[in-house]
């Protein structure tokens, strides 16, 4: 597990969501550096997923701006999406493809060789104590095994940045302990952590929590939140 | 271009694992063609004259079975947000589906269709316009559904929604394939026709993708 990332610090500035008509947050910011993680706590509905997903480059804000480093994503949305991982609320498996083969695949579309493939795949896991679960197909597993098999590919994943919407669903405590474990050792080699989580997932030392409901602005009118992207 | 196979041949691996989709939509073409000479009784002559019309109304409608299961499945298990995060242009994840779909619908349809124009009593100096129509014919009607079913993503009911935008869309298929089946059985040239569906073709292959593309972004949101 020895790989080091030499990535910038990925920040968000005033950023604003507004879905149906109706505005999310509004006027966000948050930071992370490498070897850091960001925890996205707040109650159902307060935005955490639709953060996540402005983060991943899937929601575009209705204003506002993400950074890495200088650079705003949105000039090269291809080489952000090469940066991170993202694990959303559905596994994204296929039933009737084997786990290992549902993992293989989303690290070849990440561009993985072969045989950097095979190796990354079997340490993920084997983190996550799923080794036995390579050859069956995923639609025989349970809802907590699912959620493994797809934090497996985030494990297994070259991406500097992970993005995990309520990665720990569906998990037993050795399951969590193995992705705290996993997720110490992505930060310790200066990766980078945002996790929207209900539940006490330890992140590390240098976790920041961020509520998104805090920035939450009931009354604002739309306008108010500029121009930027169309509001639909 | 690897991540581009590796889409490909992942629809392919799945539809041969759900066989029965692929079978569905091949046994309704076959079906719903058999019907008509069991309905329309021992007239030869009337047979051959409808043949045209029926082998290509059927192939469109078998197609249209064959949509909903393009994108939905990817949009509901979450697979379209990876697909989006590959950092590959959802227009060209959207060129590797219509190929998987083509290889499992189209192809299948092109074996058949001079088998069932037996059975329809068609004309025997028809059967290369046949082919070639829909040689030519299957691929264009598998990128407007990849347009259609992007349309379509998380609709309700969008099996019949996908038909209801895609069908109108495949008149001008229709209407040259048929030509080039009547053409021939006429004796007359047939390259004008086949010309046509070539040229809708080369026009289809680059904007079906990109209009697929651009739905596909918006369904993300």
């Amino acid at each position: 597990m020895e790989r080091c990332f030499e990535s910038d610090p990925f920040a968000g500035d005033q950023l604003a969501v507004v879905r149906g008509g109706r505005p999310v947050f509004a006027g966000l910011s948050f930071s992370v550096v490498p070897g850091a993680a960001l925890r996205l706590a707040g109650p159902n509905g307060s935005g955490k997923s639709s953060l996540i997903r402005v983060m991943a480059g899937l929601l575009r804000p209705t204003s506002g701006v993400l950074r890495w480093g200088e650079e705003p994503v949105h000039q090269d949305p291809d080489g952000h999406a090469r940066r991170l991982a993202f694990l959303g609320h559905a596994d994204g498996l296929k039933p009737t493809l084997s786990a290992g083969e549902n993992t293989a695949f989303q690290l070849r579309m990440r561009g993985m060789d072969r045989s950097t493939r095979t190796e990354a795949m079997q340490r993920a896991f084997a983190t996550l104590n799923i080794t036995s679960l390579l050859d069956l197909p995923a639609g025989w597993l349970s809802s907590g095994q699912k959620r493994r098999a797809a934090l497996a590919a985030v494990l297994a994943s070259d991406a500097a940045l992970w993005l995990l919407d309520e990665p720990t669903v569906g998990l037993d405590t050795a399951s969590v302990t193995a992705l705290e474990g996993a997720i110490a050792n992505h930060l310790a080699s200066g990766g980078m952590v945002v996790a929207a989580t209900h539940t006490a997932l330890d992140l590390g030392a240098r976790v920041t929590d961020l509520d998104p409901a805090t920035f939450a602005r009931r009354t604002a009118t739309l306008s108010e939140l500029g121009s930027g992207w169309g509001v639909s | 271009m690897g991540r581009f196979w590796a889409i490909m041949s992942r629809d392919l691996t799945l539809a041969r694992r759900q066989g029965a989709d692929l079978a569905m939509t091949v046994s309704f073409f076959v079906v719903v063609v058999v019907l008509f000479p069991l309905g329309l009784g021992p007239t030869p002559g009337q047979l051959a004259e409808i043949a045209p019309a029926v082998l290509w109304v059927t192939a469109l409608l078998a197609a249209m079975l064959s949509f909903d299961r393009l994108f939905q499945q990817d949009s509901e298990d979450g697979g379209l947000d990876q697909l989006a995060l590959s950092g590959l242009p959802l227009s060209v994840v959207a060129l590797a589906k219509a190929l998987a779909h083509w290889l499992t619908t189209g192809l299948p349809m092109i074996v058949l269709a001079p088998v069932l124009a037996i059975t329809l009593n068609l004309d025997g100096d028809a059967y290369w316009a046949l082919i070639l129509g829909f040689i030519l014919g299957t691929p264009i009607v598998s990128l407007f559904g990849t347009v259609g079913a992007a349309l379509v993503v998380g609709a309700r009911r969008a099996g019949v929604l996908v038909a209801l935008i895609v069908l109108p869309l495949t008149i001008p298929v229709l209407i040259f394939g048929t030509l080039a089946i009547d053409a021939a059985a006429n004796g007359l040239s047939i390259r004008v026709h086949l010309l046509m569906l070539a040229a809708i073709l080369a026009a289809a292959i680059p904007l079906a993708p990109m209009a697929a593309g651009a739905a596909l972004r918006q369904a993300l949101e």
